[in-house]
C-alpha cells in the first residue's frame, strides 16, 4: 500500500527542506521525499493532490500533556486525549505521571501504553515520576520505567521539592540518558496563590504566585544541571526572569532546555478582569503572567531561547471549574488550540517562520525526548502534520475531541489550522473545513 | 461633564470598581433620605414591600448581617437569613447549586458574604436576582466603602480634595480596596500605610500614595481610617508581634495630633483595642466609629432601594 502526497509545501528544518515536494509513503514509512515523484504503476499507489496551499511538516509532538488515566477518567482518558491530539495536529504526546496511581512504576507505564495501543491514534510516550508517589522523598524506579517505555521523568504538578532530590534525580536520569522535567515553583513563596502576583491580582483580591517562585527554582535547577552535567528541562516556563536564566545558562553550555505553553504567549493576567471577571478557565499554574512576561516569552520563541511549544493540556470536568476562583482546579486543555494559536499569534504575526514553528513543535521535542520523528527521513515512520496556514478557524469547545472543555479560547477567530494528521502512514484526522485535504478521505 | 445618574446600571452591586462617580453620588444622596427614615418614630417605608431579600452568609458576621437585615426591614422587604458554615475540608453543596435552589424561590435580591474573592460575580452570573456583595474574600466590601464615604461626606461636606489615611493590613482587606476605589473616584487623596508585608503588590497603581511612615500618612489628614489587624497575620510571619505593630503603626493620641485639628477617626470594626488603635482614640471626640455603624443602615437601604425598589417607571401613572 503506497500513498503519494503531491504538490504541498514541505517544511523539514532538520534536512533544510522548505519548498514544493512530494512525499511517498510505503508500508507506513516515508519512502521518498522529492520533487515530482511519479505515481508509478496505476492501482498500487493512491495519489492525493494537496496543492501548494497546504504545508506538510514532520509530525508535531506535544511533550507536556495530562491524559488523566488511570484515576481521573471523567476528565480524560488515554483514548480521548490521543483523539484530541490527532485532531489538534499532534502525532505524539508525552503524558505526565500525576495520575492515580502515579506513574511511578513500570506496571503503570505499561498500562498507559496498553491503553494507547488500543486507542491506536497519536503515539503516547509516558513520562515517569521522579519520586515514588511524586511525594518528593525516594527516587522512583527510573531504569525499570525507562525499559517499560518512559521517555523522561517529572513530578509535574509539583516541583521536585528539595535540591538534594533534584540533584540525585539528575544524576540518576543522566545515567539513563533521559531528561528530568521540572515544574519550577518554590511552594514556600507561592503559598496558597491562585493568580500571578501583581497589580491585577491585587485589584481582584486574589492570592498571588510571585514570579520569584518560578525564578528561584529555575535558577536552582540550572545550578544543579551544571553541577551534574545532566539534562534539565524546564516545564511551562512563564516568566521573563526564568527565561533570562535559561538564556544565560545555555550561553554557558549548561544542558538546560525549556518549553512555553500557548496560553503564556497569548494571554496575560489583565484578562482576569475582563471580559469575564474571575473566569476559572484562566486559572492555571504557572498563572497567566504580566504582559511584559508574555512579551519576553514571545521574544524567547523568536530568538531560540525557547526550545519547545508544549500545551500543558490539563483537562478538568466542568464541576471542577464551575466554582469559586480560589477553589477551581488549575489548568486548561490545549491540544486542539495550540496549532492555530501558534500560527495566528507567532507565524502570521511575523514573530517566527513556519520552519521555526516546526522546530518548536516537532524537531526539538523529538530531540529532547530522544523519540523518533521530528524530521522527514526516508525509512522513518510516516508521522506527518499537514497545516492549512490560512484557514479561518473559529474555536469551538463544544466540538473538542477531548473529554473536557476547559478553554479560555472558545469562540476565538484564528488564522491557520490543521488540515490533516498522519500517524505511521495512517490518515487519522482530516479537517472537513479544508477542501484541499478532501482527497485524504473522511476520518 | 457627566450627568447625574438617576439609577444604577446593573442589577447587582459587586464592587465599587464597577461604579461611576455619578452612581456613587446617587447612592450617597439616596442614603441621606434613608437616614431621615431611620430618625423617624416609625422607622419604616413601603419601598420594598412584597420583595424578598435573602442574606446568604458563608462567613460569620454580626455587624454587616444585622445592618443589612435592619435596612431590609425598614424598607418593608421580606427577609430571610441563611448562614452556611464552610471550611475547605467539608465542601458541601456548591455555591452555584445553593444559588439555583434559592433562585427557584424567586428572590429579588441576594446579599452574599463569602470567603472567596469573586464569589459574588459567580452568583450574579448564575442568578436573575440582584446580587449585593457583603464582602467577598480579599476583594471588595462595597457597602462598607459607601458607608465610610457617606460618613466622611457627612462630616466634611465633600470628598474631593480631602486627605484620607488608611492604615493597617491592606493586603487582605476588602474594606481597603472598596475605600480606595471609591475615594479615588470621588477625588480624594488616599494615603495607605502599613508594613510592606501587608501591602498589595502594585498598590500605587491603585491610585494611592503608599508609605510605611504612619506620621507621614496621618500628617494633615482629614480622615484617618484604621483597618483591623488579625492575629493570624502575626502567625503568618507578616509582622513580629502585636506589641511591635502597635508601636510602629498603632493610632495613638500623639499621632492623631499630626492630623488636621478637625480630623475624624474611623474603623470598620471589629476593633482590636491596643493593637491598631488606642482606646483613647477609639473613644475620643474625633471618633466617628459608631456613626459609621448608623450610616451603614442608611447606605444599605439606599443600595437595596436603588436595585430592587421602584422599577415600575414605565408603568407609573
Amino acid at each position: 500500500m503506497r500513498l503519494l502526497l503531491k504538490g504541498a509545501r514541505v517544511i523539514d528544518p532538520a534536512s533544510g527542506v522548505d519548498g514544493a515536494r512530494d512525499i511517498l509513503i510505503e508500508d507506513g514509512r516515508i519512502a521518498l521525499v522529492d520533487r515530482d515523484i511519479p505515481a508509478g504503476e496505476a492501482g498500487d499507489t493512491r495519489v492525493v493532490e494537496l496543492g501548494p496551499a497546504l504545508v506538510i511538516c514532520p509530525g508535531f509532538i506535544d511533550m507536556h500533556v495530562h491524559l488523566r488515566e488511570p484515576g481521573y477518567e471523567h476528565k480524560e482518558t488515554v483514548a480521548t486525549g490521543a483523539a484530541a491530539a490527532v485532531a489538534g495536529g499532534f502525532t505524539a504526546v508525552a503524558c505526565m505521571p500525576n495520575t492515580n496511581p502515579v506513574n511511578d512504576s513500570a506496571s503503570v507505564t505499561r498500562f498507559i501504553l496498553k491503553q494507547a495501543a488500543e486507542a491506536s491514534l497519536a503515539r503516547v510516550y509516558p513520562i515517569g515520576a521522579v519520586s515514588k508517589g511524586s511525594d518528593g522523598r525516594e527516587l522512583a524506579e527510573m531504569a525499570d520505567m525507562r525499559d517499560a517505555g518512559c521517555v523522561a521523568f517529572s513530578d509535574d504538578g509539583r516541583p521536585v521539592a528539595t535540591a538534594l532530590l533534584m540533584r540525585r534525580a539528575l544524576e540518576y536520569a543522566g545515567m539513563l540518558g533521559l531528561p528530568v522535567i521540572d515544574h519550577c515553583e518554590d511552594k514556600t513563596l507561592a503559598g496558597e496563590g491562585v493568580a500571578h502576583e501583581g497589580f491585577h491580582a491585587s485589584q481582584l483580591g486574589l492570592r498571588g504566585i510571585p514570579s520569584a517562585s518560578e525564578d528561584v527554582m529555575v535558577e536552582r535547577d540550572i545550578v544543579l544541571a551544571a553541577m551534574t552535567g545532566s539534562h534539565a528541562h524546564i516545564a511551562h516556563l512563564s516568566t521573563a526572569g526564568a527565561l533570562r536564566s535559561v538564556r544565560g545558562a545555555k550561553a554557558r553550555g549548561v544542558r538546560v532546555t525549556c518549553e512555553v505553553a500557548p496560553h503564556h504567549f497569548t494571554l496575560s493576567d489583565e484578562r482576569l478582569l475582563a471580559p469575564l471577571a474571575y473566569d476559572t478557565n484562566l486559572k492555571m499554574n504557572p498563572p497567566l503572567r504580566h504582559a511584559a512576561d508574555r512579551d519576553a516569552l514571545v521574544e524567547g520563541l523568536r530568538d531560540g531561547t525557547v526550545d519547545v511549544i508544549a500545551t500543558d493540556h490539563a483537562p478538568h470536568h466542568a464541576d471542577d471549574k464551575k466554582v469559586e476562583f480560589d477553589r477551581a482546579s488549575f489548568g486548561i486543555v490545549g491540544l486542539e488550540t495550540a496549532v492555530s494559536l501558534s500560527l495566528d499569534r507567532l507565524v502570521h504575526a511575523g514573530i517566527i517562520t513556519l520552519a521555526r514553528m516546526v522546530e518548536l513543535l516537532s524537531a526539538n521535542p523529538a530531540r529532547i525526548l530522544r523519540v523518533p520523528g521530528g524530521r522527514l527521513r526516508e525509512g522513518d515512520a510516516a508521522d506527518l502534520t499537514v497545516l492549512a496556514p490560512d484557514l479561518r478557524v473559529t474555536v469551538s469547545a463544544a466540538s473538542f475531541r477531548s473529554k473536557s472543555r476547559n478553554t479560555p479560547y472558545d469562540g476565538w477567530a484564528l488564522r491557520g489550522g490543521v488540515a490533516a494528521t498522519v500517524v505511521g502512514g495512517r490518515v487519522l484526522f482530516v479537517n472537513p473545513d479544508v477542501p484541499q485535504a478532501a482527497g485524504l478521505g473522511r476520518v | 461633564m457627566s450627568e447625574q445618574a438617576v439609577r444604577l446600571r446593573g442589577k447587582d452591586l459587586l464592587g465599587i470598581a464597577d461604579l461611576t462617580a455619578s452612581e456613587i453620588s446617587l447612592i450617597l444622596d439616596t442614603a441621606e433620605a434613608m437616614k431621615e427614615v431611620s430618625a423617624r418614630p416609625i422607622k419604616k417605608v413601603p419601598a420594598l414591600r412584597g420583595k424578598t431579600v435573602i442574606n446568604l452568609f458563608y462567613e460569620p458576621s454580626t455587624r454587616t448581617r444585622t445592618s443589612f437585615e435592619v435596612a431590609e426591614k425598614r424598607l418593608s422587604a421580606d427577609t430571610l437569613n441563611i448562614a452556611i458554615a464552610t471550611s475547605s475540608v467539608v465542601k458541601g453543596e456548591t455555591l452555584i447549586d445553593t444559588a439555583l435552589n434559592l433562585e427557584a424561590m424567586n428572590p429579588d435580591v441576594i446579599v452574599l458574604r463569602h470567603a472567596s474573592s469573586g464569589a459574588c460575580h459567580l452568583l450574579a452570573r448564575t442568578c436573575r436576582a440582584g446580587v449585593v456583595n457583603a464582602g467577598d474574600g480579599m476583594h471588595e466590601h462595597p457597602t462598607q466603602g459607601l458607608l465610610d464615604a457617606f460618613t466622611i461626606r457627612e462630616r466634611k461636606g465633600r470628598l474631593r480634595g480631602l486627605k484620607v489615611a488608611i492604615i493597617g493590613d491592606m493586603l487582605h482587606s476588602r474594606v481597603f480596596r472598596s475605600n480606595v476605589y471609591l475615594l479615588t473616584k470621588m477625588g480624594a487623596e488616599v494615603w495607605a500605610c502599613g508594613p510592606p508585608t501587608l501591602m498589595p503588590v502594585g498598590i500605587e497603581q491603585l491610585g494611592v500614595r503608599a508609605t510605611t511612615s504612619v506620621e507621614e500618612a496621618v500628617a494633615d489628614a482629614d480622615a484617618v481610617m484604621m483597618l483591623r489587624i488579625q492575629l493570624e497575620r502575626m502567625q503568618g510571619g507578616f509582622f513580629p508581634s502585636l506589641r511591635e505593630y502597635f508601636q510602629v503603626f498603632g493610632m495613638t493620641p500623639e499621632r492623631v495630633r499630626l492630623a488636621k485639628p478637625d480630623a475624624i477617626i474611623m474603623h470598620p470594626g471589629p476593633m482590636n483595642r491596643g493593637v491598631e488603635i488606642a482606646s483613647e482614640v477609639a473613644d475620643g471626640p474625633a471618633s466617628v466609629i459608631l456613626d459609621q455603624v448608623a450610616n451603614g443602615v442608611a447606605v444599605r437601604m439606599a443600595v437595596l432601594y436603588l436595585l430592587a425598589g421602584g422599577g415600575d417607571d414605565e408603568t407609573a401613572a
